[in-house]
């Protein structure tokens, strides 16, 4: 039997893969000037197409292509609401998250003939890597090729966004659009693409919860968009911040977790309120300041 | 949309409402739990007993799967003032909508599955408040834990916590310790909204956090979220109880052709829905609460030909005598 620690730093790790990738998602699509409250509803598509695609296939590998797909699909009313039609965004977002639980459950029924549950998938079989495989902790990421995946999607962004020309105007563009248009960025553009960049992100994000139970359940997201988004803050809108961000909440569950199968009793109520308590603190400029990318959420409006 | 839906099922009702109604039968109209029909446990099983109505009872029905939360007391109204004579409500959910359209229609009987008493609340004339004695069948299923738990260890997972689920626990906890007094008892609920009904992932770490610290059989009362739990049972190689309804198949792991799920404490929410209905038909609808335990047969567990050779015939032969007791009143399983 591990430890308790062990226990609980792997815990944490399997729990923080979600929230990472969501927030991940939230972090390019927050930069380039979007804010994207729709992370709870891309992700629940997302690993509803998982499954329907896995189950079809019978191969996770082409499910999770799908997932990506159905994440891209559902944040792109998003985006055309946002950038081209300039409406609220919190309001289109909000609109994608109520709508993903109404059109899971309608095909949840068409489909699988259910109004809670798919039937079992194919997941993605575990790699085993000698002696890294044997390390308590260690084992947990590598033998996991999405954990493996997401951390090199996180190397790639956080070089995109901070070492490239592209990153370089995708920042711009969340800054100051209008500066931006007038050096001759195509902001639209860009912002098509974050949005669209964090549709794939937070369809993994849906992937991995549909991969690590094998099924699709109704409204099986529980949030966790939301500390996605809590994360992003949390973060400052890092890719490195958001890792940190994601790893604490995951750890404050873990946490919880442990203590409640120790027979330590700690009110649930207390855990599940920490990241937005943290969020809030952060927010209020308690931890130092947190400045979100000045035009974000704000429409750019050519003159 | 749920909204149209609802004017679209509203339109349809007064379209039906137009026919005229064979005298004699009864008209039955049933609004389903949040989870809908296809749930595989407390919706299906209430369907069943409709289902089971309308084939011996010659009974005509209608449904309503409400969408959220505010389309539970329209949706009753909607029954309500149509023309059926008797309407269910399916969940504890509906326990305040009942109480307050019962009273606006008493000339229509009503009745509440999983009615939860409110302390001063009167329970209106016409509605049957129907409710089940979880904590005598989750000692059964308790009972069986702890004979067959090698480690001296067992697990309890609820999924929100309320005391409709503690419940459970406590009665899971009097039929462990029924059995073995020494048995450790772990134990966790996965929130406190109505979401931790329907995360198994949640479910999936808790119960990979019990099994790790040594407990060989964990029980489940999450709905969804107990989908987690027998997810892990998979991986680790453990065993668990289902709820509500036979979870045979939820656990059955087909690469290995391993059955993980031993048992499930059962509630008989389909003989409750075609008793209260064969009852109104014959004029003995009963006012009240109504409480269903192991002696009315509301609540048991799973013991057929599938799960036969996972529980030794020993455990069943303590287990069974421990029913016997409960039955007659010599053991009281207590509530919390």
């Amino acid at each position: 039997m591990d430890s308790g620690f062990v226990l609980i730093a792997e815990q944490t790790v399997s729990i923080s893969v979600p929230f990472f990738l969501a927030a991940l998602g939230g972090v390019i699509c927050e930069r380039a000037g979007v804010v994207n409250i729709a992370l709870e509803g891309i992700m629940l598509n997302g690993a509803f197409c998982q499954v329907l695609v896995t189950y079809w296939t019978g191969n996770p590998w082409l499910g999770l292509l799908a997932a990506t797909a159905g994440g891209v699909l559902t944040v792109l009313p998003h985006a055309v609401a946002s950038i081209k039609f300039r409406v609220n965004q919190i309001v289109s977002g909000l609109a994608i998250n109520l709508g993903a639980v109404g059109i899971t459950k309608f095909f949840l029924k068409i489909v699988f003939d259910s109004s809670s549950n798919s039937e079992r998938i194919v997941g993605i079989s575990a790699l085993n890597i000698p002696i890294l495989s044997k390390i308590p902790i260690i084992r947990e990421i590598v033998s996991n090729p999405l954990i493996l995946i997401a951390i090199g999607l996180f190397v790639v962004i956080q070089i995109f966004l901070f070492k490239t020309k592209w990153g370089l105007r995708l920042r711009a563009a969340g800054e100051s659009a209008e500066a931006s248009v007038s050096v001759g960025i195509n902001v639209v553009k860009i912002r098509y693409f974050a949005c669209l960049a964090s549709g794939v992100l937070a369809g993994l994000a849906g992937a991995w919860l549909a991969l690590s139970q094998h099924q699709f359940t109704d409204g099986m997201s529980g949030g966790r968009g939301y500390i996605a988004l809590a994360a992003v803050i949390f973060g400052r809108w890092k890719p490195n911040g958001v890792l940190i961000a994601s790893l604490i909440f995951g750890f404050a569950e873990a946490l919880q977790i442990g203590l409640q199968s120790a027979g330590i009793e700690i009110p649930t109520q207390f855990v599940q309120m920490i990241p937005y308590l943290v969020t809030i603190i952060v927010l209020a400029g308690f931890v130092g300041r947190a400045r979100p990318p000045a035009d974000d959420g704000k429409p750019y409006e050519p003159a | 949309m749920k909204k149209f839906l609802l004017f679209g099922i509203f339109v349809l009702l007064a379209a039906c409402s137009g026919k005229v109604s064979q005298k004699g039968s009864l008209r039955v109209g049933l609004v389903f739990d949040v989870g809908g029909r296809g749930d595989k446990s407390f919706n299906d099983s209430a369907y069943r007993g409709l289902e089971e109505a309308k084939k011996n009872l010659g009974i005509y029905y209608e449904f309503i799967e409400p969408g959220g939360g505010s389309d539970r007391e329209s949706a009753l109204r909607m029954l309500a003032s149509g023309n059926f004579d008797l309407i269910f409500g399916i969940g504890f959910m509906f326990t305040d909508d009942m109480n307050h359209v019962a009273k606006e229609f008493p000339e229509k009987k009503f009745a509440c599955i999983d009615y939860s008493v409110i302390p001063g609340v009167e329970i209106p004339q016409n509605l049957s408040a129907i409710k089940f004695k979880e904590e005598e069948g989750s000692a059964l299923v308790g009972a069986i834990a702890a004979g067959l738990s090698k480690t001296n260890t067992v697990g309890f997972i609820g999924g929100m916590d309320i005391p409709l689920i503690h419940k459970f626990e406590a009665g899971y906890k009097f039929g462990v310790h029924f059995i073995n007094p020494k048995c450790r008892i772990l134990t966790a609920y996965a929130g406190i909204t109505g979401e931790a009904f329907k995360n198994p992932a949640k479910g999936y770490e808790l119960a990979v956090s019990q099994y790790k610290r040594g407990a060989d059989i964990i029980y489940h009362a999450a709905g969804s979220t107990g989908l987690g739990v027998f997810e892990a049972a998979r991986n680790l190689d453990r065993l668990a109880i289902g709820v509500d309804s036979d979870q045979f198949e939820d656990g059955f792991d087909e690469k290995t052709g391993k059955a993980h799920v031993v048992t499930s404490m059962i509630k008989r929410v389909d003989n409750a829905v075609f008793e209260t209905i064969e009852d109104a038909l014959n004029g003995k609808f009963k006012q009240g609460l109504v409480e269903l335990g192991l002696k009315e047969g509301g609540v048991g567990y799973v013991y057929n030909s599938k799960n036969k050779n996972l529980i030794l015939p020993d455990v069943i032969k303590k287990v069974e005598a421990f029913k016997k007791q409960i039955i007659e009143g010599k053991i009281k399983v207590p509530k919390k």
